[in-house]
């Protein structure tokens, strides 16, 4: 490791990062006195949370992937880096669609667009016993998380949560529309004030759901409404904010 | 291994020597050991984590009801941190009922299981509250001594 300590974290923040840089977090209870600097936190970080495209070192944070380092002071602080991504890589708690492809005996096998199938057993859906097993078939999509995701072995997927209930999770309906976007999308789309989604909402009445892997499915009361708003979720990634409203705009006049 | 007749002190030097021949032949790290570092930085791969990301499956304008009122309770979830608060689970019997019940079981059971010179005594005893003829039937009988 020929770099040394490297830039402070704070400084990068909002910047472009490349992997093999080494960011160096401030307050350190070992380091010597001239290192404190007890600005913004004089107590030093009770949890700090490393982020995807980040890796601990000696010296502090690595960072593994491209792109612009982000941070959030609430919680005891979290650092990751936003990075933009098509391919998806199962990350166990994320929630994800996957569509069956097979029924192996007493497991199905989904396709979540990442290296490998996961697998998911028929009796992780609510209320699944072994004599009242769920009625699911080949080509159907389901909304459920990762239990098992890591690059040792096949990702498992479940459709209930921890205490037993589905919560939302499970077999998604009929009609609708699957389509997929990228990565950077979903979290725009995920987060907690999202202008899109608000604009969206004033629109039609309408359904969503999201994974994590990309997939998006719509379903509006009619074809044409769901063929809309697939077309402005597909298009949002590349307009600007004007250019979105000027949208919404014409399509709120016709 | 135990062999009688040998002093405290040969056992001693004996079993001293056999740990010294186990540790010899034990094999140790050299290197010192590097104390844990600040593990305050934990790692996470999850990018819902993060950015505090909502839930994925939204309804809006009343398209699927149930899906909305999903979206309130998870999204509250998120956001206020919702500690279980477990600790008094409801009981079907109060706590002070519980002591004033097990106060009168312990001794109706405890009356069941008792040896028959017992249950003379509580007898007597219950009985004969008033008078005190406890202390003489509880007395052990001394040993008299015959008069010549």
């Amino acid at each position: 490791m020929a770099a040394g300590c490297g830039v402070a974290a704070e400084e990068c923040v909002g910047q472009v990062v490349l992997p093999g840089d080494v960011l160096c977090l401030p307050t350190h209870p070992d380091e010597d006195g001239e290192r404190l600097r007890l600005g913004a936190s004089p107590a030093p970080p009770t949890r700090l949370l490393c982020g995807p495209g980040l890796r601990r070192c000696d010296a502090g944070l690595l960072v593994t992937k491209c792109g612009l380092l982000r941070h959030r002071q609430a919680g005891g602080g979290a650092y990751w880096v936003d990075s933009q991504q098509k391919r998806y890589v199962p990350i166990k708690g994320d929630h994800a669609i996957g569509i069956v492809t097979a029924k192996a005996g007493d497991v199905f096998k989904l396709d979540v667009g990442g290296s490998e199938q996961a697998s998911l057993s028929y009796l992780a859906f609510e209320g699944a016993t072994k004599r009242n097993r769920p009625n699911v078939q080949v080509g159907e999509h389901i909304y459920g998380q990762f239990v098992v995701a890591n690059k040792d072995m096949e990702p498992e997927m479940v459709c209930i949560d921890s205490s037993g209930r589905s919560s939302g999770m499970g077999i998604i309906g009929q009609d609708g529309f699957l389509f997929k976007v990228s990565l950077g999308l979903i979290r725009k789309l995920l987060a907690p004030k999202s202008e899109i989604i608000q604009e969206l909402s004033q629109l039609y009445p309408f359904e969503m759901v999201l994974g994590m892997n990309g997939r998006i499915w719509v379903k509006a009361r009619t074809v044409q409404q769901t063929l809309i708003i697939v077309n402005i979720l597909e298009a949002c990634e590349y307009m600007t904010a004007e250019q979105r409203k000027q949208a919404f705009a014409k399509l709120s006049g016709n | 291994f135990m062999q009688k007749g040998l002093d405290a002190q040969t056992k001693k030097e004996l079993e001293e020597e056999e740990k010294k021949v186990i540790n010899d032949e034990h094999w140790y790290l050299d290197v010192p050991v590097k104390k844990a570092k600040e593990s305050f930085i934990v790692e996470e791969r999850s990018f819902v984590v993060c950015e505090e990301l909502l839930y994925g499956r939204m309804s809006f304008n009343g398209f699927n009801p149930e899906i909305e009122k999903l979206m309130i309770q998870m999204n509250s979830k998120n956001k206020k941190e919702e500690i279980e608060v477990d600790d008094k689970m409801e009981a079907d019997v109060s706590d002070a009922e519980m002591a004033r019940r097990y106060e009168t079981l312990v001794g109706t059971v405890g009356k069941k299981f008792m040896r028959r010179r017992d249950q003379r005594v509580l007898m007597d005893e219950e009985n004969c509250e008033n008078i005190e003829i406890r202390p003489s039937k509880k007395a052990k009988k001394k040993f008299l001594k015959p008069r010549d």
